[in-house]
């Protein structure tokens, strides 16, 4: 008997994976390119606004040795430092003032507005200036600051509650569209349900029960904007489960769960993530609209929903508040709806343009 | 038709009971109640909780949640809202029925003013594709579309009502319009409605714009609109005849679908304006805990949103004969 000759398998040419080719669409759309990059400016802001604005020098020379506390204030501020990072003896008084004490002469690397978001003055609703960009609120505090340090609540609004809406969504939805029969009716009851509700009552009803901070809005937020992933989510299982992978996965023996989360799943990924992308451009709306209503962030932790509050309660004496609060949520909204838009096209080429 | 008419109101029952259910419970469970709130004020902490537990009673409040929406459904069986828990003790439905028409006329007149308008630019810039008009419109709608309208309302109120003084922004009437003439009622009334309606309408015009335009575009695309110009049709019939009136379809259905989403949507921009409709309505009410007319709005809205989706859905056979119901 000869062996039998084993011929080495031959590796099958690699065709470019699915999420190469959209992100190669998405990065030939220009528009959503603008999106993306308005998008990233808001996570550097939101990282380093320590280091774009407080009261304290980025490096400095005091009394003959070096400090940082502003690159300090950058760990503190996203609590991911341990907790023995702190600021240096005298930064970490709340007396020190380091505008006044700190030697002009020697070296100090200040931040772009050297002003803290809470740091109050005697300087209401002053008009933009050298001294204050973009004025001053009724309280004294800096516009500029506070709008940078908002920044954080209008990113991680859009991003945490769409990461519930979009378990939520995801889980219900598949179920509903593997199963089919009687879980879809209920799924899809219960979809119209919260369809149903008209969605910002729902959200006030909630907001005035819990206590309003961050933290609520954001689950408040994930746990009513869910319908619209659940639906898409839905729709691509049911289109993917007769498809021949599955049928033959089926035929392997693998479990369902597996069947759904590995082999389904990863293919009707794209079309969620449009729905997710507009839905964080709903979410930053709807936080500023809960805090301009009082029941989002509360003061004095700012946020562009406040700012803008603040802004609509001096309107006859300080004009300047208006603006900015109003440009960055356009701007932050806009720059969703035309990445959503760049990814819907990016992933089915026959959509585009479509409303 | 009427077989499927049925068929969907009874499927509507489970869903405005747990829409009903969810509401009772989230408020219900929520902290404080309205008894609470209007003892607050009392000094005397003997004489407040005395009034406090009168109160309870008074409201029933005393009784268990369970039995409370018992009771709460049995008098929606009758149509009957019950008394508010303001302090002003209305019955529910007084207080909804003079908040109605405000909401409405505002839903409606955006609803009109936003087809009429976008509808013509629709078909236009769809007829001229990639014309500088096209081009144009696009680019302004798209813009218009992604400024959320509270934040176009606020620097408007700044520009138009505070800085150049030309409309109020304030309510639906003047303090002073009971000494008005008839005209000056109408011209009081016009100042008052422009504002909280060009907010209102600009993002739904925008969104209909494009919608119509898109769809034009599909329809333009399809064989029998070749054949029609193949057989000589002038451009404007083949537009207005063959391609319009198939593209209407969509468009039907989107204002069943956004209708309720203007009348839910309303709440921000009707406390700002301090306009007397349903959302500062229910603002007002969930501030106080007066939980029979929160029940008594979750409900309307909610019946609103499934007459439109059902109207919606029972427009189609009208505007397009090939799809029917059994």
């Amino acid at each position: 008997m000869t062996e039998p000759t084993i011929t080495q398998p031959q590796a099958p040419v690699r065709s470019e994976g699915y999420w190469r080719t959209v992100w190669r669409n998405v990065r030939r759309n220009r528009r959503g390119m603008a999106g993306l990059i308005v998008i990233g400016l808001m996570l550097a802001v939101w990282i380093f606004s320590p280091l774009l604005a407080t009261n304290q020098p980025i490096v400095c020379r005091y009394e003959g040795r070096w400090y940082f506390p502003a690159v300090v204030e950058v760990f503190q501020a996203r609590r991911t430092g341990p907790q023995w990072i702190n600021k240096a003896r005298p930064f970490n008084l709340p007396q020190f003032d380091a505008k006044e004490q700190l030697d002009p002469d020697d070296f100090a690397i200040w931040p772009l507005i050297r002003w803290h978001e809470y740091e109050q003055s005697s300087d209401f609703l002053q008009p933009p200036s050298s001294r204050h960009w973009l004025g001053t609120d009724e309280l004294g505090r800096d516009v500029a600051a506070r709008m940078i340090h908002g920044t954080a609540v209008s990113v991680k609004v859009g991003f945490v509650s769409m990461g519930i809406a979009a378990l939520i969504g995801i889980v219900l939805g598949g179920l509903a569209g593997y199963w089919g029969g009687f879980v879809d009716m209920v799924i899809s009851r219960i979809i119209e349900i919260v369809i149903c509700f008209p969605v910002f009552f729902l959200i006030l009803a909630i907001m005035v029960w819990l206590e309003p901070n961050i933290l609520n809005v954001m689950i408040v937020i994930g746990l009513t904007r869910w319908t619209g992933i659940a639906r898409y989510t839905r729709g691509e299982f049911m289109r993917i489960k007769g498809q021949d992978y599955v049928v033959a996965a089926h035929c392997l023996g693998i479990g369902h769960g597996r069947i759904m989360f590995r082999h389904i799943l990863p293919n009707a990924l794209a079309p969620v993530l449009v729905s997710i992308t507009f839905g964080i451009a709903n979410a930053v709306l709807v936080e500023a609209g809960l805090s301009w209503l009082g029941f989002g962030v509360q003061s004095p932790d700012p946020s562009w929903g406040n700012i803008l509050r603040t802004a609509y309660d001096s309107l006859n004496v300080a004009p300047h508040l208006v603006y900015p609060p109003c440009i960055a949520i356009f701007l932050a909204v806009l720059a969703y709806n035309l990445l959503g838009d760049a990814l819907r096209d990016a992933i089915d080429p026959r959509l585009r343009g479509t409303t | 038709m009427l077989g499927y008419i049925i068929r969907r109101l009874l499927l509507a029952i489970p869903t405005l009971l747990g829409i009903t259910v969810v509401t009772f419970c989230v408020i219900n469970l929520a902290p404080g109640d309205p008894a609470e709130l209007q003892t607050q004020g009392i000094m005397d902490s003997k004489v407040s909780i005395r009034v406090y537990e009168d109160l309870r009673q008074y409201y029933g409040l005393d009784e268990p949640v369970l039995k409370r929406y018992g009771q709460w459904l049995g008098r929606l069986a009758r149509l009957d809202f019950g008394p508010s828990m303001s302090t002003d003790r209305r019955p529910v439905w007084d207080k909804i029925r003079e908040r109605l028409w405000p909401t409405m006329s505002l839903a409606l007149l955006s609803l009109g003013i936003s087809l009429a308008v976008a509808i013509p630019i629709g078909i236009y810039s769809a007829a001229r594709q990639n014309r500088w008009f096209d081009t144009v419109s696009s680019t302004v709608l798209y813009a218009l579309y992604s400024i959320p309208s509270y934040v176009m309302a606020v620097p408007l109120i700044l520009l138009v009502a505070i800085q150049w003084n030309w409309l109020p922004f304030q309510g639906m009437k003047s303090d002073d319009y009971a000494q008005l003439t008839a005209l000056g009622k109408m011209a009081d009334l016009v100042k008052h409605y422009t504002l909280i309606t060009f907010c209102f309408t600009y993002g739904a015009l925008a969104y209909y714009a494009r919608f119509v335009r898109q769809n034009m575009l599909e329809v333009l695309r399809q064989d029998y609109v070749r054949t029609a110009r193949a057989k000589g049709l002038t451009e404007r019939h083949v537009i207005m005849r063959h391609g319009f009136r198939n593209a209407l379809v969509p468009v039907m259905t989107l204002c069943g679908l956004l209708l309720p989403a203007i009348i839910g949507g309303s709440v921000i921009l009707e406390v700002m304006f301090n306009w007397p409709g349903m959302g500062r309505l229910f603002f007002e009410s969930m501030m106080s805990r007066d939980y029979p007319t929160i029940m008594a709005l979750t409900f309307i809205t909610a019946c609103l949103v499934l007459l439109g989706t059902l109207l919606a859905d029972l427009s189609y056979p009208l505007v397009d004969p090939r799809i029917a119901y059994d």
